[in-house]
């Protein structure tokens, strides 16, 4: 089994140095793509390899890059790599990160030279501070190298890259909230359109890819689109890491064909649920998805199936709910961050979570109404897609709404019995 | 046009519009938030969701914002779904979960765009049961207060504070639902425009601390349509009155002049009106103890303007119609305007320009279009604020055009300013010293206005080798000249701004010469001059002597007597001058409304209306007839309107007696027949005779209370409301309640609609021009004169002499015009008395920042602390124009700098 993302990753050592990760194959994709590719090939070869975003939207990456004006000499565009991973459970882009930072940095200059941008940032989350070193000493040795810089490689492209940390707020893995905190203003959403791809960071044509995604892309181009879908046996191609949280016997971070089912991530690598604890649900990529419970087990983890199945594979690392766990608590604790992450920019969001928070508290304090359930629901309906400025408050509602109907009765148990079961 | 459907009916509308300002032209009572006609869309509040289809066939469709979707031809929408609707009242549901409820105490409440849109979505049963959140509330200043539990986050007051005006000191903090509008921590609102917040804010959180000292609630004001009088920009406001006392100024809309805003001199300006400083009754001096009989009074003016030769001192803050009431009284030859010799020259040479047919006198909206703008010698965020505001926006709005090729319409406020950034238009700005403004400028240069007047003409002679060229221009100025040169001439819409305030009359001509270069046959370049007073335009067009010449008929004996109109000569040129002028006279007649230094050396004196008293008209500083209406009824009543004391005057000087007067006719009839350049003038408003199906328009509002109890104190029978002969409007509820024309709206009100947003229902399109617009006349012909006739009277470069500096007349919003200064808050704000100079002047007169120094001006010796002011060029010494501690100052000034032993 392939295993191009994590194949130079180990944790029985530290991540590889520029040497060692060139010793290993590293960097040639910017030596073939910059010698013997044109940047819409390498555009169109993304775009065949049906990569799809890893950020958890899912939208063909290549088909993203198309819509980068190119007909543009001289004009200043930047390349992102959103590296501000927050989402709650999900750990994916920090193994990428603090285990091969150069296959990221190889990733980020393909693709610069995809949409022909010349300065490029990695928005990183604050808290990783030990990825800020690795990633801060691997751009200086991809400078000293030539890699990034002027002339790269004395093909003539240039690309400045520089590490942005950013100061611990969810809403700047939304990529337009991410542009205004960038250029140091409040990191709200933008509106869209324009897409960044034509109005971006500073009013300049600008993509912004997950780190995962980005660090398909060596793949890709040294490989080719057709060994990337074969990766998979299903629908989306290419691997995935996927990770598990929660009572397993083995919480972790695997990479995987696209498209493994919940039961084998959770019976085969995980190890299967704790002693003493059973399986009720779980969310299949972070905390803005809807729950998946047991009849779904062997649903197939990529885009297609989960999103027929009720949820959104998202960032594809799960959280479980197991059956000691109070379902309404631990809504409440996911309700909780998705208030106070809020930006405030939007009514729904910003006053609407917060009261699906205090009602969730009320409930699991024993001191909840039967209607209270009504005005959880008609949470979930006005804040839907559409009805809000960005995706935080629609993504807040997917455990709400799915909770709702998965474990009403445990609801209502609250409610009738004035206390939480699991107290 | 395009065919739109909502609810399933036609609509021809305009194409590229947001759907909701489209709606609402339509008459649809959507309601929103975040969304203002003048600042554009964000999609923040969700309040104005309505469903968009796909097609006609579509029956689901989606909920859109319709703030942010563009009107296209063959749109599908519904404003009255259900879900729509649902999503609405959710929208208000939320909003209202943490508000406070506290209308009855709100100074908003009763003109709250909240409590409006509330009702409007049928929000009325309170489902949220859990604590609300609060904030600490912060002192913003004198003139606003601040109430931040009331906030709904509609992010309105940062984007009119920052993005709009400019401002520096309000910002949003925090974050989800602790998000904070205030200031970084307790401090007076630094922006000129401040008070806008109050109008900006759809509810209580902002509001006009003025207003909260005396306060009354909007139905229960009596308004009218007015002028500001602080400035000669002549922004239309609205005043409102209760028990006799003025309450409130508030913006009301004109699409040609001050848009939906006014600065704060002008918003709370107004309290010289209630001021204890008011002349309460007619006054003789040590001759009749009881003048306020007005037998004896009149017999003795009669005496007085029988017996005597008469001379007639007119004012640039009066209106045309007291002034020419003044000029019939004494007649054509005896009429002289009331300004210094220095300022009727500058009138002379503004009003040749304008005349001329060379070139065209802007609007302010106008000017918010230019894409090039070059300002030769005006502070503007002090001289005329919102002409500054005007020019901000012309520098932001210019790179709106690039953005509209990326598909982002005008009105996307959001998307433009993600896309525009820091990119701006074109600005220069000359001027001694730093201004707010520089801060936008491409180019500023710090000279002496000798040097800026230069800098005009050598620009002039780029553009046109026929315009003069000064000699000895450096090589640098000529290349700054060349770039400022081929900017304006590359742009679409060009724009000089020069004025009076420095008293300068190179620069003026310097200007003009500029404009006239850049115009063209078909298209003549704009060119605005800011001016000094609200009517100098209009004085300056009766072309009458200065004060100075006066002066002189009375020292040659022609005359022995003055009557002054609403001025006070102490202002005007040096003490000695005026004094000397006094002791010419035998008898010294004042109408005016406050006591100051020229109403003391009255024998006898007059008081009159102020503008909230008195109807009249005057000419803003673009050559546009407006007129201002009576707000209320005087208690007092002896304030009546100069022009009808000095119309009464006029016949009891002819024989009549004082039991046989007549009202006035209407004089600005008489005036147009007699000055046929003030003919547009005529018809800037309707007049008295106007009915709307035979009924007056009411100056209070159909739920104006208190009306049978407010004097039962006095008298428990209801009195008689007064009458008003003068104008179509009304000092009652009764009349007609439909939309009177633009000129005569008292005030903005429809069903449902309490607040300031009513407006929306007045314009032809919402944030357009009012219904059958009528914004006021202009004067200056349209004539076009093809050839170019250039001016030349270029002045030699400044060289500072050793030991006298050039005085500079450094304008201030607060403390500079004479009227304002009465309300505390702005004297408050008035800068204290300061000599600027710069910082080799300041090493050569070895005196540090805040030391004293001795000014010897003209007669006057002043001890004033030194403020270095790095930019400004040696041998300048400014000081702040017209404080009341440094009036009577002849300009221009010379003066002599030593540092006290």
């Amino acid at each position: 089994m392939e295993m191009p993302l994590t194949q130079h990753i180990s944790s029985n050592r530290p991540a590889l140095h520029l040497k060692d990760y060139t010793s290993v194959g590293g960097y040639q994709s910017v030596h073939k793509a910059l010698q013997s590719l044109t940047p819409q090939e390498v555009t169109k070869m993304v775009q065949d390899s049906d990569l799809k975003g890893r950020g958890g939207a899912g939208f063909n990456t290549g088909m993203k890059w198309s819509f980068v004006p190119m007909n543009t000499t001289g004009q200043t565009k930047y390349l992102i790599a959103n590296a501000d991973e927050m989402e709650p459970g999900t750990f994916k882009d920090r193994l990428l990160l603090e285990g091969n930072p150069h296959q990221l940095i190889e990733g980020m200059i393909v693709s610069a030279y995809a949409i022909q941008a010349n300065i490029s940032y990695i928005f990183l989350r604050w808290a990783y501070k030990k990825a800020a070193r690795l990633i801060q000493t691997a751009i200086h040795e991809a400078y000293a190298a030539g890699y990034l810089g002027k002339n790269i490689l004395g093909f003539g492209f240039n690309l400045e890259m520089h590490l942005h940390t950013g100061v611990g707020r969810y809403i700047c893995g939304e990529e337009t909230a991410l542009l205004n905190a960038l250029e140091g203003k409040r990191a709200t959403p933008r509106t869209k359109p324009p897409f960044p791809q034509v109005s971006g960071l500073f009013g300049k044509p600008t993509i912004v890819n997950n780190v995962e995604t980005l660090c398909n892309i060596p793949h890709i181009v040294n490989n080719g689109p057709d060994w990337f879908k074969g990766l998979s046996p299903g629908s989306d191609a290419g691997t995935k890491l996927y990770g598990i949280s929660g009572r397993v016997n083995k919480p972790g971070l695997w990479e995987l064909p696209m498209g493994t089912t919940m039961r084998e991530l959770i019976e085969t690598h995980a190890g299967g649920m704790k002693k003493d604890f059973r399986f009720r649900a779980a969310l299949p990529g972070g905390a803005s998805t809807d729950f998946l419970v047991e009849e779904h087990l062997d649903v197939k983890m990529d885009y297609k199936s989960v999103s027929a199945a009720g949820s959104r594979l998202g960032t594809g690392t799960m959280i479980i709910l197991d059956d000691q766990t109070c379902p309404v608590g631990f809504i409440h604790n996911l309700e909780h961050f998705f208030a106070q992450e809020s930006c405030g920019w939007c009514t729904p969001c910003r006053e609407g979570l917060p009261w699906t928070e205090k009602i969730l508290l009320s409930i699991e304090d024993g001191e909840g109404r039967p209607e209270d359930l009504d005005l959880l629901e008609m949470h979930t309906r006005h804040m839907g897609p559409g009805n809000t400025f960005c995706a935080l408050a629609p993504g807040a509602m997917e455990p709400l709404q799915s909770g709702l109907k998965y474990f009403r009765a445990d609801f209502e148990r609250h409610i009738n019995e004035k206390n939480c079961p699991w107290r | 046009m395009a065919i739109i459907y909502i609810d399933h009916k036609a609509y021809e509308v305009t194409p590229g519009k947001n759907v909701l300002e489209t709606c609402l032209t339509l008459g649809f009572n959507l309601p929103y938030f975040c969304w203002h006609p003048a600042m554009g869309s964000i999609g923040a509040c969700r309040q104005c969701a309505v469903k968009l289809f796909k097609d006609e066939e579509d029956t689901k469709g989606r909920i859109v914002m319709s703030c942010m979707e563009m009107v296209k031809e063959g749109m599908y929408l519904s404003v009255e779904d259900p879900a729509a609707k649902a999503f609405r009242a959710q929208v208000i549901e939320w909003l209202m979960t943490n508000h406070p409820h506290d209308c009855a105490v709100c100074d908003e409440g009763g003109s709250c765009h909240l409590q409006d849109m509330t009702v409007m979505t049928g929000h009325t049963y309170r489902r949220f049961q859990y604590q609300k959140r609060s904030y600490k509330n912060q002192y913003l200043g004198p003139f606003i207060n601040h109430e931040m539990n009331r906030c709904i986050q509609c992010y309105r007051c940062v984007r009119f504070y920052k993005d709009y005006a400019g401002g520096k000191d309000l910002d949003v903090f925090a974050a989800h639902n602790h998000v904070y509008f205030g200031r970084a921590e307790d401090g007076i609102l630094e922006n000129e425009f401040s008070g806008n917040l109050a109008e900006v804010c759809p509810t209580g959180v902002f509001t006009d601390k003025t207003l909260k000292a005396h306060y009354t609630r909007k139905w229960d004001m009596t308004m009218a349509p007015s002028i500001c009088q602080h400035c000669s920009l002549g922004c239309n406001i609205i005043a409102g009155e209760r028990y006799g006392e003025l309450r409130q100024i508030t913006s009301r809309f004109n699409a040609e002049v001050n848009g939906y805003f006014i600065c704060d001199r002008g918003r709370f300006g107004y309290e010289f009106v209630n001021s204890k400083n008011r002349i309460q009754q007619p006054f003789i001096r040590a001759k009749v103890p009881d003048a306020n009989n007005k037998q004896s009074l009149y017999q003795h003016l009669k005496k007085i303007l029988s017996t005597h030769q008469v001379i007639g001192i007119a004012s640039p803050r009066a209106s045309l119609e007291a002034n020419f009431a003044l000029r019939q009284l004494v007649g054509s030859t005896n009429f002289y305007q009331g300004i210094s010799e220095t300022e009727a020259q500058l009138m002379r040479s503004i009003l040749q320009t304008l005349g001329s047919g060379q070139v065209q006198s802007p609007s302010l909206k106008e000017m918010e279009t230019a894409d090039a703008i070059l300002i030769l010698g005006e502070d503007l965020n002090n001289s005329a604020p919102m002409m500054a505001l005007a020019v901000r926006q012309a520098i932001r709005k210019a790179p709106f055009e690039a953005a509209q090729q990326i598909g982002i319409p005008s009105w996307h406020d959001a998307a433009l300013l993600g896309f525009t950034q820091d990119k701006k238009g074109t600005l220069f700005i000359a001027y001694p010293t730093k201004t707010k403004l520089d801060e936008l400028a491409a180019n500023t240069i710090h000279r002496a206005p000798d040097d800026i007047a230069r800098m005009g003409y050598t620009i002039a002679n780029v553009l046109n080798h026929l315009s003069p060229v000064p000699e000895d221009i450096g090589e640098d100025d000529l290349k700054l000249a060349k770039r400022i040169a081929g900017i304006l001439k590359k742009a679409e819409r060009p724009l000089i701004i020069c004025g009076t305030s420095l008293c300068h009359e190179a620069l003026i001509k310097a200007a003009t010469n500029i404009a006239i270069a850049l115009g063209a046959k078909e298209k003549k370049a704009c060119l605005s001059f800011v001016l000094p007073e609200c009517n100098s335009m209009g004085l300056a067009m009766m072309e009458a002597p200065s004060l100075m010449q006066a002066a002189d008929a009375l020292k040659k004996g022609e005359a022995d007597t003055l009557i002054i109109l609403e001025n006070d000569l102490y202002r005007r040129t040096q003490k000695k001058d005026i004094d000397d002028l006094f002791s010419h006279c035998k008898e010294v007649i004042v109408l005016d409304h406050l006591h100051n230094e020229t109403t003391g050396k009255a024998s006898v004196l007059i008081p009159v209306a102020t503008f909230a008293e008195a109807e009249g008209t005057m000419v803003n500083n673009e050559g546009r007839a407006q007129r201002f209406f009576q707000v209320f009824d005087p208690k007092n009543e002896n304030f009546r309107e100069s022009w009808r004391w000095l119309d009464e005057f006029k016949q009891f000087k002819n024989g009549v007696n004082p039991e046989d007067l007549a009202a006035p006719g209407n004089l600005i009839t008489e005036l147009v027949t007699l000055m046929p350049q003030f003919r547009s003038a005529e018809t800037a408003a309707p007049d008295a005779r106007f009915r709307i199906n035979g009924q007056k328009i009411p100056r209070e509002p159909h739920r104006y209370s208190g009306r049978t109890a407010m004097l039962a104190n006095i008298n428990v029978s209801e009195p008689k409301p007064p009458e008003d002969p003068d104008s179509p409007l009304s000092f009652t509820m009764e009349g007609y309640r439909g939309m009177p024309p633009a000129p005569l709206t008292p005030f903005f009100w429809a069903p449902g609609w309490n607040s300031g947003q009513s407006v929306n229902k007045y314009q032809e399109e919402v944030g357009g021009a009012l219904r059958g617009a009528d914004q006021g006349k202009r004067l200056f012909s349209e004539i076009r004169v093809d050839k170019k006739t250039f001016l030349n009277d270029i002045p030699p470069a400044f060289t500072p002499v050793p030991g006298e500096w050039l005085m500079l007349p450094l304008s201030h919003i607060f403390g500079t015009e004479e009227l304002s200064i009465y309300t505390p808050g702005i004297a408050e704000r008035a800068p204290r008395p300061y000599l600027a100079i710069s910082k080799n002047d300041a090493k050569r007169l070895k005196v540090l920042d805040q030391e004293i120094l001795q000014l010897q001006l003209q007669d006057r010796i002043y001890m004033l602390p030194v403020l270095i002011k790095e930019e400004l060029p040696d041998g300048l010494a400014g000081i702040p124009y017209h404080i009341p501690e440094l009036t009577e100052i002849a300009w221009p000034a010379k003066g002599i700098l030593t540092k006290p032993k």
